[in-house]
Order: C-alpha cells, then structure tokens, then sequence
C-alpha cells in the first residue's frame, strides 16, 4: 500500500549527500594541525588565559597569599609543633645565663620558626663555648647541648688578664689573677698563640715548680721563665724545653738558681751566658785578684 | 599537443606531491555507483623493476585505509550528465571514505568510463647520433610520432610507449644505453572526449578537491583482473559496467587497444522493467536475485511476485517465470556480447598469441553469463575478480570493483606515459654551447 502520510520521513526521498558546508567542516575537521589546534591548543589555551586573568588581579592575588599564609601559621602553630621549654646541659651556671641571654628565641614558638643553624652559630659565638649542638627532641623541648672551654693558663695581656684554653681561645676575663692561682701564668704579646708551648715549658719546668711565677713571650718569638727573687731563664727560640732541661740539670748538679744570679740567658745554647747581680760580680773580681777602679 | 603535455605533467607533479604526503584518494565515476577508495602510500618499496621500460613516474607501496562506495546519480553511460547530482554523489563517497580513513584527503585520482574512446597506434623513429640510446633519444623519438587528426574536442588520456626497437631489434623494453643507429618506437595512443573530462573535473574542483590523475576505466579495469600472464601474452578485459562495457586488450603488459561499448547492466534493468511494467528498483531487485541467462526447465516454476502498490489488486498480485526474466535479459546479453566481439574484431585480436578474454566489472556477476559469453567471444573466456590489494574492505573485493581497484594500482604504479620524458631539447642549446666553446678556442 502507499504511504497515506506524502511527507513521512521514511518515504521521502532524503539525499545522503552532506551540503557542501558540513563537507567542508567536515574535511577541516580531518586536517591534522585544525585537529590539534581545536582539541590540544584552544582548551590549553583557554585555562591559561583564564587563570592568568584571574591571578592579574592584585586584590586576589593578595587574598591569595594572605590565605595561604593563615593556612600554613594554622599548621604551624598546632601545639604538637610547639617548643615550650629550653634546656642547656653541659654548661655551667654563668654560661647557662649567658646562653638564655643571647639567645634570639622567647619560647612558646613554633618549631617551624626556629633556625637551629643560626642558633647554634649565635651560641657557638660566645668565648666559652668550645662545640654546642641544637635540636628540638620530642615533647617541645629545645635541646642546647654545650662543650664548655676549659681555661688552661691565665694571660696578661694589653687588655688586663684573661683567662685562655689550650689552643689560646680566650675563655673569660679575670678580675685577678688570686681568683684563679692554680692556673699558670703567662705574659707578652702574642703569647695566647702559643698557650700550647708555654704549657710544655712550665712542664719541663716542673722540678722547680714552686720558683716558677709565669713564662713570657718575648718579641712573639721565644720565651723567658720568670722565677721569684727577679730571676729570669732566657730559652732559645728553638727547642727551648732542652735548653731549659740542661739549665735545670746545671741547677740540679751546681745548685745554679740558689745562687746570686740575675738572668740565665741560654738563647744561645752553645755559650750559655750568666748575669749576676753586682755584688756577686764584684766579689767575683775579688777572688779573682782584679782591681777595677769603679768610682 | 604541448598544453596537453603541460597538463598531464602539471597532474603527475600533483600525483608526486600527494605520494610524498602519503594519502591520495581514487574515485571511480561509474553509471551505477561511484566508489572512492583512500590509499595511504608506504614508500616505494617491494616492487621489481622489471615491467616495461624502467618506471619514471616513481612507485610505491599502498594500502586501502578507507573505501566507500554510493549509488551513482547524474551519470549516463560514465559520463557525466547532471553536474550537480555527481558532485554530490561524489562527495557522498569521498566523505565517507574520509571518515572511514580518517584523514583529510586533497588529491584524487579518477576514472570514467564513457567519453567515447579511441585507440591509435602510432610508430616513431629517430636516427642515434651517438650510437647509443639516452633518456633524450627517448623523448626525441617518442615526439618524432606523427600524431594522427584526433579530431577536435578530443583530449589524449593515455599515450604509452609500449614497444621499443633499435635498428631490427625489436620488443625492447628498456632501450637505454642500447647501442646502434636508429629508434624507433610504437606507441599506443587513447584519445577521448574533452567535454565529459572537464565536467569530471569541474565536479572534482568543486569538492575542494586537486586531480592528480586521470585514467579510463577499461584500462585500469584491465590491470587489475587480468594476471600476469595474461597481461604478458595478450588477453581482453571486459568490463560490463552499469552504462557502459568497457573492452581493453592488453599484450607484453602494456595496453594496445581500448573502447567501450555504450550500453552495460542498466540497460538490462530497463528492458526487465520495460517488459514486465515493474519499476526500475523492482526490475533491479529481480535482475539481481533471480537474473540469468541460461534458462532450464526449472526456472519455468521458479515464479517471482512483482508486487507493487498501484491499488489495483490485478496488476499488484502478478507473477512472472524465471524463464520470462532469462527470456528478457539474455537478447540484451547477447546484443552487448555481440557488440563487443564485432570490437575485438575491428582491434584485430583474433592475430594475438593468446586470446583469454576476460570477465568483470557489476554485471558479469550474471549466473551463466561465462557460457553465454563463450559461446560469443570464444572458448577462452573467465570471470575476473580486481587483484587483492593490501587493507581493501570484503565488500569492496567483488568484479565491481575492478576499476576503483586498477585505478590503485595505476596510482601506485603508473606506467611510463609519454610525459613522464623530458621534453626533447633538440640539442640546440647543447649544440650552441658547444658553438661558443669551439669559438673561444678559436680565438684565444
């Protein structure tokens, strides 16, 4: 039977044909570099152009940032990250005060907010502190671990007396040298560079140890033993601890330092030289039969 | 004869600038369907050089990676009658092809059928100077030709050196570097319409798309179901279209001889639907369903309903025979068949070696056609399928096919045509050259 609906789709006589329009579209559509500009570059492009408009604003950019920051101080401050308490070991009573003193830090603070190098240079920056080492340990507890300098010899220096350590770092100052008489004393410039080797001296020196009032460093090149009733042991810049051992064994067989002597001057080693005081000297000539016309 | 040279180059660029871009697509312009095939090239690879005189035009390696295929409209007897209709039409096709592809597709290659072909044999000779042969040689003897009055209003679609000779040598393919005295050349020369190729063109032109090539029906038809052999010893190809058959003759793998009979797989459906007073769809139908040429005592049985819906409960509830059908397809046959055997004979093809003939193209799908066929043409007749190519779709593999896929191969593997040879330079500027130099050494 014949279709009683004339315009029914099925019937009509519809042309497969695309229009010449959707075939152009369509061939566009199948160019490789169209393809890729409309499916890779537009949408890229679209969201960069849309977040570079939307961050080109100052006011959200700051809202932004101001957001961020609440953020991350929100984080930061919980108190699991809270460091409430400082504690100092190894250091004693005045150097503990000194370190709370320079330290940059009032407590409670974030553990975020420390800078644990700069603090460790900050307190490694003090004369007494040899080595310190700074951490936060498990409970909000700051950690300052301190090695102490120990003062080896007292220096009388330009600057009045200060104590020094072994390798010549200074430690503190010193009201008097009473404060401190079990510790050695040296003297002259430049003798805290050489605190090792004064050391060594009043070492060798030990046999007359309770003669010996300090070293001094003369010229910053060699030192003199000072002993008591105005003494002096003048040592050679080289090897000066075996010039000092034949000075002893000179005083140990000849009882050299008992006498009326002013300055033993070893300096050379080949032709150790005596000064005497001028009494001696002059009782000296006497017993030598020489006459001289000192007036 | 030179503005056809330039624009058969000027196609031949194309078709080289699609090669390099590796997508060119082939449109078979036929009376009952036009199917478009995209061919994707690979580069030129796994191809002997051994047909014909080594290949100029370049090979190459393709596969099919989009084939559709639509009802023709606008086109009577391959060629174009209704402008509008065919562009559509092919656009239909090539868009499909296109989206089954998925490629954008600028270059096409076509065929048609119609357009009145016309072969000339043409024969050419030059005299050697040098005593051999030069790629110069070639093209000066291939334009020595004396080209026959085509007529006017003709175009040359096909003009292939197929038969080469050096002094009393003859059967050269390759005649380069060939020593001896004279060359000479025969040449087969197709000449068609030139209205029908500009209406093609125009409808190509106006689907955005470029023609980088152009070949008649018959011919590709014939590379594509004729094997090897055949090509080799002589063989027809004919190719029952739906307007049209087309008749090709191949021999030592070149084509001799092309025409076509105007008349094809339409005009059978128009006398069954003449006969029978049945619409051309309903006669279509019966043609492919029930169609024969041999009847036998069963087809008398064999009723077929030609139902239609006038309303008249009479003409609406007729039946017909099978054997009425056979008795209204097989005149029509025979008067094709007939046809194509007075043009085989007016082409001299009884003096081939061989003469296989071959059957393709939409109708020779016709049960018995082969017997019938035999019994006309000769007894060396066989239905031809298009040669397998590589990616081309099952339903595009049938004797209908034959073109769109010989027109493939055409485009992958062109034989060398008269333009694919320099123009000859006469020797003059090289002679003038060789003037100037011999008078400077004259004088200085």
């Amino acid at each position: 039977m014949r279709s009683l609906n004339p315009l029914s789709k099925k019937h009509a006589n519809s042309d497969p044909a695309p229009s010449r329009w959707s075939y152009r579209m369509e061939r566009l559509w199948l160019t490789p570099s169209f393809r890729k500009i409309v499916r890779v570059g537009m949408p890229s492009f679209l969201v960069v152009a849309s977040l570079g408009l939307y961050f080109s604003d100052a006011k959200r950019q700051q809202a932004i940032t101001d957001k961020y920051t609440e953020i991350r101080r929100s984080v930061e401050e919980r108190p699991e990250f809270m460091v409430k308490l400082m504690a100092i070991d190894g250091a004693s009573a005045g150097l503990n005060s000194a370190i709370r003193e320079v330290m940059p830090v009032d407590l409670p603070l974030s553990s975020f907010d420390l800078d644990l190098e700069a603090m460790r240079k900050q307190v490694e920056s003090l004369d007494a502190v040899k080595r310190v080492d700074v951490r936060v340990r498990a409970g909000g507890l700051l950690q300052i671990n301190v090695e102490e300098r120990v003062p080896a010899v007292v220096w009388r220096g330009s600057d009045g007396l200060e104590l020094l350590d072994i390798g010549g770092h200074r430690v503190s100052a010193l009201q008097s040298r009473a404060a401190r008489p079990d510790l050695p004393l040296i003297a002259g410039e430049g003798a805290n560079t050489a605190v090792a080797e004064a050391l060594a001296l009043l070492e060798t020196a030990a046999p007359i140890r309770d003669r010996v009032i300090g070293v001094v460093r003369i010229s910053e090149r060699r030192w003199d033993l000072v002993l008591d009733r105005a003494q002096r042991i003048m040592l050679p810049p080289k090897q000066p601890e075996l010039a000092l051992d034949r000075v002893l064994a000179l005083n140990e067989a000849q009882d050299l330092l008992k006498r009326d002597v002013t300055h033993i001057d070893i300096r050379n080693p080949d032709r150790p030289t005596l000064r005497m005081t001028s009494d001696a000297l002059a009782s000296m000539r006497e017993m030598q039969g020489i006459k001289v016309n000192n007036n | 004869m030179t503005d056809l040279y330039q624009s058969q180059r000027a196609m031949r660029n194309k078709r080289q600038a699609a090669m390099q871009r590796g997508v060119i697509a082939v449109l078979d312009v036929g009376s009952s369907k036009i199917a478009c095939l995209v061919l994707r090239f690979d580069g030129p690879d796994s191809f002997r050089d051994s047909d014909g005189i080594g290949s100029m035009a370049g090979q190459s390696s393709f596969r099919v990676i989009g084939a559709a295929t639509t009802r023709s409209r606008g086109v009577r007897f391959g060629e174009i009658d209704a402008m509008h209709e065919t562009e559509r039409a092919i656009r239909t096709a090539v868009q499909a092809a296109q989206k089954m592809a998925g490629v954008r597709v600028d270059h096409v290659i076509a065929c048609f059928a119609g357009a009145k072909p016309r072969s000339y044999g043409l024969a050419g000779s030059v005299d050697l100077h040098d005593g051999a042969v030069s790629d110069n040689c070639i093209a000066r003897v291939l334009s020595s030709c004396d080209i026959p009055d085509y007529g006017e209003n003709r175009e040359i679609l096909h003009a292939q050196p197929v038969n080469f000779a050096v002094d009393h040598r003859s059967g050269l393919g390759d005649p380069r570097g060939q020593a001896g005295n004279a060359l000479s050349v025969d040449m087969h020369m197709l000449s068609v319409d030139r209205a029908p190729i500009e209406n093609l063109l125009y409808c190509i032109k106006r689907c955005d798309l470029e023609l980088a090539g152009i070949a008649s029906s018959s011919y590709a038809a014939g590379i594509s179901s004729l094997v090897e052999d055949e090509q080799e010893l002589g063989a027809a190809c004919i190719d029952l279209g739906g307007g049209s058959t087309g008749i090709s003759i191949f021999i030592k793998k070149h084509m001799i001889y092309a025409d076509t009979v105007r008349m094809g797989g339409d005009h059978v459906t128009s006398d069954i639907s003449q006969g029978l007073q049945v619409p051309m769809p309903t006669a279509e139908r019966i043609k492919t369903f029930y169609g024969g040429v041999q009847a036998t005592g069963m087809d008398d049985r064999d009723m077929i309903d030609l139902s239609s819906d006038t309303g008249d409960w009479e003409h609406d509830r007729r039946t017909v025979s099978r054997a009425e059908v056979i008795g209204v397809m097989r005149p029509r046959m025979e008067e094709i068949l007939e046809e194509v055997r007075v043009r085989l004979d007016a082409a001299g093809f009884e003096h081939l070696p061989s003469q296989r003939i071959v059957l393709t193209g939409g109708a020779s799908q016709l049960p018995g056609l082969d017997g019938l066929a035999s019994r006309i043409l000769g007894q060396q007749v066989r239905l031809g399928r298009p040669l397998r190519v590589q990616g081309l779709p099952q339903s595009v593999t049938g004797p209908g096919f034959a073109s769109a896929v010989g027109t493939c191969l055409f485009a992958a593997h062109p034989q060398d045509e008269w333009w694919d040879f320099d123009i000859p330079v006469e020797g003059y500027p090289a002679r003038s050259l060789k003037r100037a130099v011999k008078w400077f050494k004259d004088n200085w």
